[in-house]
Formats: C-alpha cells, structure tokens, sequence
C-alpha cells in the first residue's frame, strides 16, 4: 500500500532532475501523474535545459511501477498552457489531488549587470510560474474541497547567495506565495508547503558555469563543485544530494502523514543553515 | 518492511499522550522502544500527571505490535534515573537510534504571579530536562556510528506570545536553540536534530479546567466545548486540536529516511494556525 494510493498529482518541470524524482515517487506510492516540462531552451539560460527525449524517458519510469503518465509540453509563465493542463488532466484522471511546483531554472550575474531578460526569464518562470501553477488547479482544489500543493523553494528562499539575485528574489517570493495560498486555502481543505533543497545535483547545478562558481575560477571541474558541497553542507559526508531526497519530503508533505501540516518550509539541506558565514574574501 | 525496523527508540513522557503515541507508531513500524515516564509528583501542575498504569498502558499497547520495550519510572530532572534506563535499554537491545525528548507539563499562570516554584518546575522540566535526556543518551548513538536522529517537543508557543505561558513559552523557545546547536555540534556524526511545534493537541496536558481557564478567561468554569470554540479559532484548517497521532506521523517522517537531509529545522504543525 503507498502513501499515495489513489491520487492524481501534477508536477511541472518533469522532464528530469528534482522534477522527474518527484514524479517517480508519486507512482511508486501509488498515484497517476500529469508531467509537464517547457522541453526546449531558454535564451538567457546556460545550461541544457529539458528535451521530449528527457520527458519521454521520465514517463518510461513512471511506467515502470505500473502507472500512466500524462505527458504535456508546458511553458508555466503560460496561463493557458496550464488550464489546458490542468483540464486535459482532470479529462484523463477524472481530479488532480496534488500539485508539485517545481519547475525552475538558475542563472547567474552580479545584480547589477543582470538583463532584462534574465530577470524577466527568471522571475517568469521561478516565481509567476508558480503563481500560475497553482492559480490553474485552485478552483478545481477548491470545488473538491480537498488537495495539496508542494513548492519548491530553495536555501536561497531564506539566505542571499553571490550573483544570482533574480533567483534568490524569485525563492524568497514563493514562500511568500505559498503562505498566502496555504492561508487562502486553508478554509477549503486544501494545504500548501515549501521545501528549501540545499545542493541538489541535477542538470541545473551540475554545469559548467556551476563548476566555475565553485571552483572561484574559470575552468573549473565536477570535482571542485563535489568539494563545494561539502562544505555548503554539515552532515557528515554530504556533498551535493540526490534528487530522491527532495522527492522524500514532498512525499510526506502530500500524503496524509502531513494531514495538519500547512503554511510550512522544510529546509532539506544537510544542516547548510545551521553554519555561521566567515568573509572568505575580505576586502581591507 | 517498517520506516524504522530493526531501529531502536528512546521515548520521554511516554506513558500517555503524545508520547504513548510516538512510541506506538515507531512500534508499529518496526522499532523497539525504551520509554520512560515518571510517577514523581509535580506540585505547580495544575491537572493529573502519568501514573504507572499509564505506562503499563503503553507497554501493552507496543508488545501487541510485536516489538520490544523497556519501561522505566524515571523523572527527566534525574540524571542517574534516566542514566540507568537508557543505559539498561541499550544493554538489552544493542543498541540506540532514535531519541524523542518529548516529556513536558503545563501550568498556566500570569507571569508576575506565578510562584517560583512553579517557574523553576517548568524550567526544570521542559527545557534543562530535555538537555538531560540528550546528554545520556545521544552518546549511545555517537558510539553505535551509524548514524540517527533526535527529535525535540517544542511548540507553537516558542513563535507565538500568548498571555499566562512565560515560562512555557521561555523553556519551549530554548529549545530551538538547543536543538539548532546540538544539530550543529552532531552533524558530524550524521545524527539529525529537529524541533516539532505542534498546536493545541488533545491530550490530558491540555484537556483539563485550567487549559480550559486559559483559553477561556471570559467564562468562570468553561468546558471542553468552550475550549474547542476558542481553540479553533488558532487553526486554520477546520479543526479544533490535532491528534497526538498527527504529530507522531511528522516525527516518524523526520527519524526516518524520509528526513535523512533535514537537521536543525523548526517544523511547526499547526493545521495553518502561523499564518
């Protein structure tokens, strides 16, 4: 019996890293899914984002615990994108009990020099695309009486990091979004968290210009960021995480096990904010 | 396959409430568990405390799951008491795990008024009697080197003033910091350390005439449906108090694999009463 036996859950950005963990989860305990991903590559974004093939490949492994994946290519700073998603969804499924925000990208720039368009991009997708997400499943949320929606946040929705603005204001904003949505939610049953990864290896922290960021020169390796996340992190021999933890945690927040949980952030960051900051490179 | 089999649980408070409640569900899946409680009389506690029925109440209950438990009489204010039932618990089950500082009174009074023996009961109790029961037993789970994870009852009322809960609320808010720096302190050893603030839960702390008083100083003998009218209004999801099985669910989450990233985090179980 899974935790989450019978239920139908939504989750964007599925094509592969947190987002396709997310989805495998969900059917090993037992749910249909509706995965979502934009599934081509935005301009100001560094990294190879998603393809079909990648989606294609997390619908296989839905599959393979004996559940149906609908698999849609969604742009979630698209409304009616996502109402067609949601309708479609709710065609194939007959509801939609959870929603799992996850979809989100990461670039990197002093604030000042940041353009237009990455910060349009950015707060585009990390932050209206959530608002549009669950804006899309709300009034269905709301008819049932009954539904969760899980956000991903990040360490950065509670602490700055160096050169990426735009993301830290687009994951402080959520938790923001979500408390709001836990509070408006709340009298129709319906919960929303956040959970706030720490370093997480996925496709969006494990590039070039992520390696260069922690190595603090250009020409960095994998391994230099592997050496960084051990000490972002302060567990015992936890370097960058796999993506099955976040899914571990929304996991709980979506099953019954978290029935009187709402309007919460779980930080699942191996202690990273429990470490006091030292200047690394003082200026004097 | 239990979230915890083969894991063994040291429990305080765990006679009745929300510490029967814990011990059973880590129990239930899979979990032998050492359990205290105590008998000792508390004088500033305004309603009945746990008695040895209680606690052979709890026994009972967990050796019907089919797992194992030691129970103890020990106070969280003796160190020797709670020495001897840990150590004795480790000896007899290899090992230990998990441990769920959970034990802790109640006992309202405006802050000016209250006596000092009802201050330092609480202290005593609430907050230097958690410190106790994670300095005898945590080195049980260095020296297993596997690994683990404390969880700490704090509350609601560490974030949230309410009149009439100073010291409550002064012990309950001490252990954030406990917890944020034995979390720090034990990282290294891979063990997780994590606080649980629940809201009003029904259990015998809460549901007795000066709970009631407390959450009801317009009525002069209020009763458990005044209380749930007054109660309810903290929550936002509809309901009035949780079940201690509400708060046993999020603690097995933040012992079990599930959790095995998450240390030093406040996490609140309020049916939405912070927002």
């Amino acid at each position: 019996m899974g935790l989450l036996d019978g239920k139908v859950a939504l989750i964007t950005g599925a094509a592969r890293g947190q987002g396709r963990s997310h989805a495998v989860t969900c059917a090993r305990e037992g749910a249909e899914v509706i995965v979502t991903d934009i599934a081509r590559q935005l301009p100001t974004v560094p990294y190879q984002m998603a393809t079909s093939g990648d989606l294609a490949e997390t619908v296989d492994q839905v599959k393979a615990h004996g559940k149906v994946a609908l698999a849609l290519e969604t742009d979630v700073r698209d409304q009616s994108d996502l109402d067609e998603t949601v309708q479609r969804g709710i065609a194939e499924f007959g509801k939609i009990d959870i929603l799992i925000a996850n979809a989100g990208i990461w670039t990197q720039a002093p604030f000042w020099e940041l353009t237009d368009q990455q910060w349009e991009e950015m707060i585009g997708v990390n932050l209206t695309g959530v608002w549009k997400s669950a804006k899309a499943v709300a009034p269905h949320m709301i008819e049932r009486q009954t539904g969760s929606i899980v956000i991903t946040s990040s360490t950065n929705g509670l602490e700055p990091g160096l050169n990426y603005a735009h993301y830290v204001s687009a994951k402080h904003g959520v938790i923001g979004l979500m408390k709001n949505i836990a509070l408006e939610l709340a009298p129709h049953g319906v919960r929303c968290n956040a959970i706030s990864p720490g370093a997480i290896k996925t496709p969006m922290t494990d590039h070039q210009a992520a390696w260069d960021m922690f190595a603090g020169h250009e020409g960095g390796t994998e391994a230099d960021m592997i050496e960084g996340g051990y000490h972002f992190h302060a567990l015992k021999g936890a370097t960058f995480l796999d993506p099955q933890v976040i899914a571990d945690t929304a996991l709980y927040l979506n099953s019954d096990l978290a029935a009187t949980v709402t309007g919460v952030t779980i930080p699942v960051d191996a202690g990273h904010l429990l470490l006091t900051g030292v200047n690394a490179e003082p200026v004097k | 396959m239990g979230r915890v089999e083969g894991k063994v649980a040291f429990v305080t408070g765990a006679a009745r409430g929300q510490g029967r409640s814990h011990a059973l569900r880590l129990a239930h899946e899979g979990a032998d568990i050492i359990a205290v409680d105590t008998t000792a009389k508390v004088d500033s506690v305004p309603y009945p405390l746990a008695t040895a029925e209680d606690l052979a109440e709890t026994v009972r209950q967990v050796e019907a799951t089919g797992r194992r438990i030691i129970a103890v009489d020990a106070d969280v204010r003796d160190v020797a008491a709670l020495t001897k039932a840990v150590d004795h618990g480790v000896a007899e089950f290899g090992r230990l795990d998990i441990v769920l500082a959970n034990a802790g009174i109640s006992s309202p009074a405006p802050t000016l008024e209250m006596s000092e023996q009802t201050w330092q009961d609480m202290i005593d109790i609430n907050l230097t009697g958690v410190w106790k029961t994670l300095k005898v037993s945590v080195p049980h789970i260095i020296s297993g080197g596997r690994g683990g994870a404390v969880v700490i009852t704090s509350s609601l009322a560490a974030i949230y003033a309410n009149e009439n809960t100073a010291h409550y609320s002064a012990a309950k808010a001490g252990l954030v910091m406990l917890m944020k720096i034995m979390a720090k302190e034990l990282a290294p050893h891979r063990i997780r350390v994590n606080t649980v603030h629940p809201t009003t839960v029904a259990t015998e702390m809460i549901l007795n005439d000066a709970t009631y008083r407390l959450f009801r100083p317009d009525l002069d003998s209020p009763t458990r449906a005044d209380f749930e009218e007054a109660a309810r209004t903290l929550n936002r999801l509809p309901v009035a108090a949780l079940e201690p099985s509400d708060i046993s669910n999020a603690v097995l989450y933040l012992v079990s694999d599930e959790g095995c990233y998450v240390t030093g985090a406040t996490h609140v179980i309020d049916a939405g009463g912070a927002l």
